[in-house]
C-alpha cells in the first residue's frame, strides 16, 4: 500500500561493458514505482567485481523494496528526509557485511569491493547515499550539478590543493577509492538529502561515464534529449564509448515530472491507501 | 615506476627510479640526485612522487627550474617531460601511463584509509579529511587478482525483474593507450563538417552547421530528431512524436541511423538536406 511514484518519476538506464574491459563489472538496479535507483561499480578479480556490485544493488534494492511496501516512510517527523536517511544506511551496512563476509570466506571473491551510489526519492526530495567515485549529477535549469564528492585520492589532492581540478583529469591515480563497500567490516556512506523541482533530471553514474565525457557534453546531451529518457541514457554510454570507452560505463537517468509531496492528511492517507 | 634520465649536452650520465616519495635535487651531497655545478642551487628542487603521480617543485632556486622550455615552481610531471637545471636535463619517463599497463592501473582498487604516508608538505591542514585518513602506514592496496579470463553474468544472489545485469561486450582492443582528454570532443574523422540545409518553407535556403556532437531538429511537443556527431560521421535518432523522421522517403525505425552526403531528411513537415563541407 506504499506509495505509486511511477506516474511522476521517468526513469532510464543502460550499462555497458566499454570498448576495452570483456566484461562488465556495473551493476544497476532501479524500482520506479518506489522511487529507488542503485548503481554499483564493483573491483576485484576474475568475477568477483560483478559479484559484489551485483550482490550490493540486489540486496539493497530487494531490502528497500520489502521495507517500503510495508508501509511508506512516514512524513510526519521532525525532518521526513531522516527516516529515508535512517534506510539508507542499514541497508547500506548490510549489504557491506554480506559482501565482506563472502569476499572472507570464498577465496575467489577474496578482496573484492563495490562502490555505490543510491537515490531514494521521497516527499519531494531525493535522498543520495554514496560510497567511492559512482556519483549523482542534477540537472536544472540547463545547469549541471555534481551532488556527490567523490571518495578518491584525487578528490583529496584536488581538496587540499595539491593538484587542480584541470589536471586531475590528467592523473594515473584516477582508479584510487578511498571508500568502498565489502571492503571493511564496517562502511560509512556519506548521506544527503537535496529538494526536488519538476523538471530536474538526476543522473546516476559509475566512473566509465564521468572519465570520458566532460561536464558539458552530458548537460549538453540532458538539455536535448530530455524528452526521450532512455535515448539520453544510450547517448551518454555511446559518446563515453566514442571517447574511447576504456571502462565499464553505466547510467541511471531520473526525470521528476511532476511534485510528488507524501500525503499527510488522513483524507490523502485514505486516498492514498485506495490506489 | 617512473623514473629520470639525467643528461648533459646529449650525454645519459644516469638513470634515477622515483622510488621514494620525495626525491630532492641539489648541488650539496645530501640530495637524492647531487649534481655538483655551479649553476645548481644547494637544495635546487624535488620530486613528490604519490603513486603514478609526481610534482616537481623548485625550492626557490637561484636559476630557477624548466619544464619543457618553461619555467615553473610547481608542476604535474607528465611522461616524456623534460626538466632542465642550468646545462643538465632530466627525462621524466612513466611506463604506467603508456601501452598495455596503462588498462589495468586504470582498474578501480580501494585505497585503505590510512594506507598511504603523506609527505607532509603535500597534506596541508586546510584538507577536508577524517581523522583516520590521517593515520600514516604502508601503502597497502587492496590486492587485484589475475586477469578477467572470462566475460559472464554476474553470479549474484536474488535477482528481481528489474535487476539488469549488464550486457557483457565484445573485448575490442584498446586503440588508444595515451590518455584521452575528455573534454574533447570527438574528432569527426571523414572529411568536412555536416550542413542541413532547410530547402522548403518560409526558412528554405537556411543552414545549420552541425558542430555540436547533439543538433535537434523539429518541433518540441510534436516531432523531434537528434543528429548526433561521431568519430565515424553523422547519425540521425527519432527523439519525440507519433511520426518518425524521414530519409531519403525511407520512414526510419527508432534505431540511429547513419547520414551519407546529400540525404534528404523530412521533419515534422520541413524537407532538408543534409552534406558534408570540406
Amino acid at each position: 500500500m506504499s506509495l505509486d511514484l511511477s506516474s511522476v518519476l521517468s526513469f532510464a538506464h543502460h550499462s555497458d561493458a566499454g570498448m576495452v574491459r570483456n566484461h562488465n563489472e556495473d551493476a544497476v538496479y532501479v524500482i520506479p514505482r518506489l522511487g529507488v535507483a542503485l548503481l554499483a561499480d564493483g573491483m576485484g578479480g576474475y568475477n568477483a567485481g560483478e559479484v559484489a556490485s551485483g550482490m550490493a544493488t540486489a540486496l539493497i534494492g530487494s531490502e528497500l523494496e520489502r521495507i517500503l511496501d510495508n508501509g511508506p516512510l512516514n512524513p510526519f517527523g521532525p525532518n521526513p528526509a531522516e527516516a529515508a536517511q535512517k534506510v539508507l544506511i542499514q541497508e547500506i551496512g548490510r549489504a557491506n557485511a554480506a559482501i565482506y563476509q563472502a569476499a572472507h570466506s570464498q577465496p575467489q571473491y577474496s578482496g573484492m569491493g563495490t562502490t555505490l551510489v543510491a537515490a531514494l526519492f521521497f516527499d519531494n526530495a531525493v535522498t543520495v547515499a554514496h560510497v567511492g567515485d559512482s556519483r549523482l549529477y542534477r540537472f536544472r535549469d540547463a545547469q549541471l550539478a555534481q551532488l556527490t564528492r567523490d571518495h578518491s585520492l584525487l578528490q583529496e589532492q584536488i581538496d587540499s590543493g595539491m593538484i587542480s581540478a584541470e589536471d586531475a583529469k590528467l592523473s594515473h591515480n584516477k582508479n584510487l577509492v578511498t571508500r568502498a563497500v565489502g571492503v571493511d567490516p564496517e562502511v560509512e556512506p556519506e548521506i544527503h538529502a537535496y529538494p526536488t523541482q519538476a523538471g530536474d533530471v538526476y543522473l546516476l553514474c559509475s566512473d566509465g561515464l564521468n572519465d570520458m565525457v566532460g561536464d558539458a557534453e552530458i548537460a549538453l546531451t540532458l538539455q536535448t534529449l530530455s524528452a526521450n529518457l532512455e535515448l539520453a541514457a544510450a547517448q551518454l554510454v555511446q559518446m563515453a564509448n566514442d571517447n574511447g570507452g576504456r571502462d565499464n560505463v553505466s547510467v541511471i537517468l531520473v526525470r521528476v515530472l511532476q511534485a510528488f509531496p507524501a500525503p499527510r492528511g488522513w483524507l490523502q492517507r485514505f486516498l492514498a491507501w485506495l490506489k | 615506476m617512473a623514473k629520470l634520465i639525467l643528461s648533459m649536452d646529449g650525454l645519459v650520465l644516469k638513470e634515477i627510479g622515483l622510488t621514494k616519495e620525495r626525491t630532492s635535487i641539489g648541488r650539496k651531497p645530501h640530495n637524492d640526485i647531487q649534481i655538483d655545478n655551479l649553476a645548481i642551487s644547494g637544495e635546487h628542487a624535488v620530486i613528490v612522487t604519490i603513486l603514478n603521480d609526481s610534482f616537481l617543485e623548485d625550492l626557490n632556486s637561484t636559476n630557477g627550474t624548466y619544464v619543457n622550455g618553461q619555467p615553473v615552481k610547481k608542476h604535474f610531471l607528465q611522461n616524456n617531460d623534460v626538466i632542465e637545471l642550468g646545462k643538465y636535463r632530466l627525462k621524466y619517463l612513466n611506463e604506467s601511463a603508456t601501452g598495455a599497463a596503462a588498462a589495468d592501473f586504470e582498474k578501480t582498487m580501494v585505497l585503505r584509509p590510512g594506507a598511504l604516508a603523506r609527505p607532509p608538505e603535500a597534506a596541508p591542514p586546510a584538507a577536508t579529511r577524517t581523522a583516520a585518513d590521517t593515520h600514516a602506514g604502508m601503502p597497502g592496496l587492496a590486492t587485484q587478482a589475475g586477469p578477467s579470463t572470462q566475460a559472464g553474468a554476474a553470479s549474484a544472489p536474488p535477482t528481481p525483474p528489474t535487476f539488469a545485469p549488464a550486457a557483457p561486450a565484445a573485448a575490442a582492443p584498446a586503440t588508444t593507450p595515451s590518455m584521452v582528454p575528455p573534454t574533447q570532443p570527438a574528432p569527426v574523422a571523414q572529411s568536412g563538417i555536416g550542413v542541413i540545409q532547410i530547402l522548403n518553407g518560409a526558412s528554405a535556403g537556411r543552414e545549420l552547421e552541425l558542430v555540436k556532437t547533439l543538433t535537434t531538429l523539429g518541433k518540441p511537443g510534436t516531432q523531434v530528431a537528434v543528429i548526433t556527431r561521431r568519430p565515424h560521421g553523422y547519425f540521425i535518432t527519432h527523439v519525440e512524436g507519433a511520426q518518425f523522421p524521414v530519409v531519403n522517403g525511407k520512414t526510419l525505425d527508432a534505431q540511429a541511423h547513419a547520414l551519407a552526403d546529400h540525404d534528404v531528411i523530412e521533419i515534422a513537415g520541413v524537407k532538408m538536406e543534409f552534406f558534408l563541407r570540406t
